[in-house]
């Protein structure tokens, strides 16, 4: 469970995250949407304490997030950063086994850093030098690292998955998966957030949708009633159609740039 | 990491042990006169049984080489360590303290300390005292080392091309201040200033064992703690954050332990050049990344590598003596462009 009160961000004048109150639950995936600048990675940085909010509490599990132990918070929640490369030869199975690092016990799990791996589809990467990697396996690596930083057996203790742009280089097949991974977490009883910009995955995967515009909320429950026509023209500036996803209860969205 | 690789890993480390200690004996038997390894040890035994040895080798080992090998292998693990340390705190392998500045910086301190400490001491006896050379280069190696990564780090992460071109710039002004001395200079002094520049483990003996050894022992004996925490860096630092890991204090206590160990190493050697940056590299080929192996894998590479290029800086011109740099640069500077040229096409820069 996280929750955030009166939360705000300012960068010298300008106000990243205005005045924000949210709260994301345990057991549901919920997804964040918006256009570029909306304040989407902003707002992830924020929740997770990466950035240090100008006015505002996050609490995370009830407890407000700066009094928590960093090494504690690390068994309990894991957080995948937008990619950066790494630059030395670590092989993908060193990288993936790091998420054991709050625990100290790397040294003992690699069968589970393999099983880590095959579910992100990307056993047979286990050896390969990561700095070889495409971005798209080199995505699929590092969210393996952060499920073995959580573990994905059902327990009931709050655990707490982050995720920003986390299929942004993957496949159409790597992309469910990873999503469907996702999923299968939040139905264990973690809290999944999600920063996410395909709308129709977003339909597809998410409980709950957070939809936002220059730094604030303009709607969130589920995709369906947050996902109207209107509200997803008038946020993303296009022209927008739902239907009816054919493969799946969710709607489906089709958008073309507004005529000049 | 299949059981091969741990085999490996264990194997070069007893190489490296091994390696350590033939250059151990190397550096003690070859110079100006050579003695036999037999003689050696019956020397060392003699001076651990309190003997009296009369031997025509005795002075020449214990006051000469061997305070002088004892110098070079500490200093030798010590930058390398230094070295290992630092590239993994600004994550790049191309981070080393000769190059990015700290080494000058260290200099620096010890130039400034040796000209006040010449006018200020008749008024500040307390300046006598030995230790005040190597605090002096150490405050000299913090303040380099705290600048650059001020001016090169923005959120979170390490502009390479700014910490690169920040060394340059410390190395320009340390080249300055130390050419001003040199134009000031006697002959007589202008071949201790080369001692700054080019560095040399000819001052080496018992005292400057004893002031050195706490330093550069603390630093080798402390680095191995922060390898799980270095590890997690190489992935950034907000990922090493996440992993659970304290990144800001971590960093403090990083930057405030190399730069006492890099600045009571130029303290009494001088500058020594791409040594922090060689060894991490040759022992990352052998072994991987992992800095739990990486660090003890540089102390006992940087040791024997250092102490065999002293030994033939004392013999290739023997008697005279060649500056040390002089032999690390010439390796060490190739070395370098090559691994910029790997870089580039790795697209690691921006």
């Amino acid at each position: 469970m996280i929750e955030a009160r009166q939360l705000s961000f300012r960068v010298r004048d300008r106000e990243l995250v205005r005045s924000l109150n949210l709260r994301v639950r345990p057991g549901e995936f919920t997804a964040i949407l918006g256009p570029n600048g909306a304040g989407k990675s902003t707002l992830l940085k924020l929740l997770c304490g990466q950035l240090k909010p100008t006015t505002g509490t996050i609490f995370f599990a009830g407890k407000p997030l700066a009094e928590w132990n960093v090494r504690d918070l690390a068994k309990y929640r894991a957080v995948l950063p937008q990619q950066s490369a790494v630059p030395f030869d670590f092989t993908a199975l060193e990288v993936v086994l790091l998420g054991r690092s709050p625990y100290g016990d790397a040294g003992s799990q690699e069968a589970l850093a393999r099983e880590a791996l095959r579910m992100t589809d990307s056993e047979h990467l286990a050896d390969r030098v990561v700095t070889t990697l495409s971005g798209g396996e080199l995505q699929r690596v590092q969210f393996a690292r952060v499920l073995l930083q959580i573990g994905w057996k059902p327990v009931s203790d709050g655990r707490c998955l982050m995720l920003d742009e986390p299929i942004s280089n993957l496949d159409p097949a790597h992309q469910h998966g990873a999503l469907q991974v996702a999923r299968t977490m939040a139905r264990c009883g973690v809290t999944v957030l999600v920063v996410i910009h395909d709308l129709n995955l977003a339909a597809q995967y998410a409980d709950h949708v957070i939809l936002m515009k220059q730094g604030a909320i303009v709607a969130e429950g589920a995709p369906a009633e947050v996902m109207t026509a209107e509200r997803i023209g008038e946020v993303f500036s296009v022209c927008a159609r739902i239907t009816a996803n054919p493969l799946c209860e969710a709607p489906a969205v089709f958008v073309e740039l507004p005529p000049r | 990491m299949s059981s091969g690789i741990r085999r490996r890993r264990s194997l070069v480390v007893v190489a490296l042990i091994v390696a350590a200690i033939g250059s151990v004996v190397v550096g003690l038997s070859l110079g100006a006169v050579r003695i036999p390894p037999g003689e050696i040890l019956s020397i060392l035994w003699g001076k651990l049984t309190g003997a009296t040895a009369s031997g025509a080798h005795d002075a020449v080992l214990w006051h000469l080489r061997a305070p002088r090998v004892v110098l070079g292998l500490m200093v030798g693990a010590g930058l390398s360590v230094a070295g290992a340390l630092m590239q993994g705190l600004f994550r790049n392998p191309l981070a080393d303290p000769s190059l990015i500045g700290v080494s000058s910086g260290a200099a620096l301190g010890a130039v400034f300390a040796i000209v006040l400490g010449g006018a200020l001491l008749p008024t500040l006896p307390f300046l006598h005292h030995a230790g005040f050379l190597p605090v002096a280069a150490f405050a000299g190696a913090l303040g380099v080392t705290l600048f650059i990564q001020r001016l090169a780090s923005t959120s979170g992460y390490t502009a390479v091309a700014t910490l690169l071109l920040a060394g340059v710039a410390v190395n320009a002004l340390v080249g300055a201040v130390i050419g001003f001395a040199t134009f000031l200079a006697t002959d007589a002094q202008l071949r201790t200033l080369s001692f700054w520049t080019l560095g040399s483990l000819g001052a080496a003996d018992w005292a400057i064992v004893g002031i050195a050894l706490p330093f550069c022992l603390g630093l080798v004996a402390l680095a191995p703690f922060f390898a799980g925490a270095l590890n997690a860096l190489s992935l950034g630092e907000a990922e090493a954050a996440h992993l659970g890991y304290a990144v800001e204090r971590i960093k403090g206590l990083i930057i405030f332990l190399t730069a006492a160990g890099v600045g009571v190493c130029v303290a009494y050697t001088g500058i020594i050049g791409f040594v922090g940056l060689v060894v991490p590299h040759l022992v990352r080929l052998m072994i991987g990344p992992d800095h739990r192996w990486l660090i003890p894998g540089s102390a006992l590479l940087g040791a024997s590598l250092l102490v065999l290029a002293d030994t033939a800086a004392r013999v290739i011109v023997a008697p005279a003596e060649m500056p040390i740099g002089i032999l690390t640069a010439a390796f060490g500077a190739p070395f370098f462009l090559g691994m910029l040229l790997r870089q580039r096409r790795k697209a690691l820069w921006s």
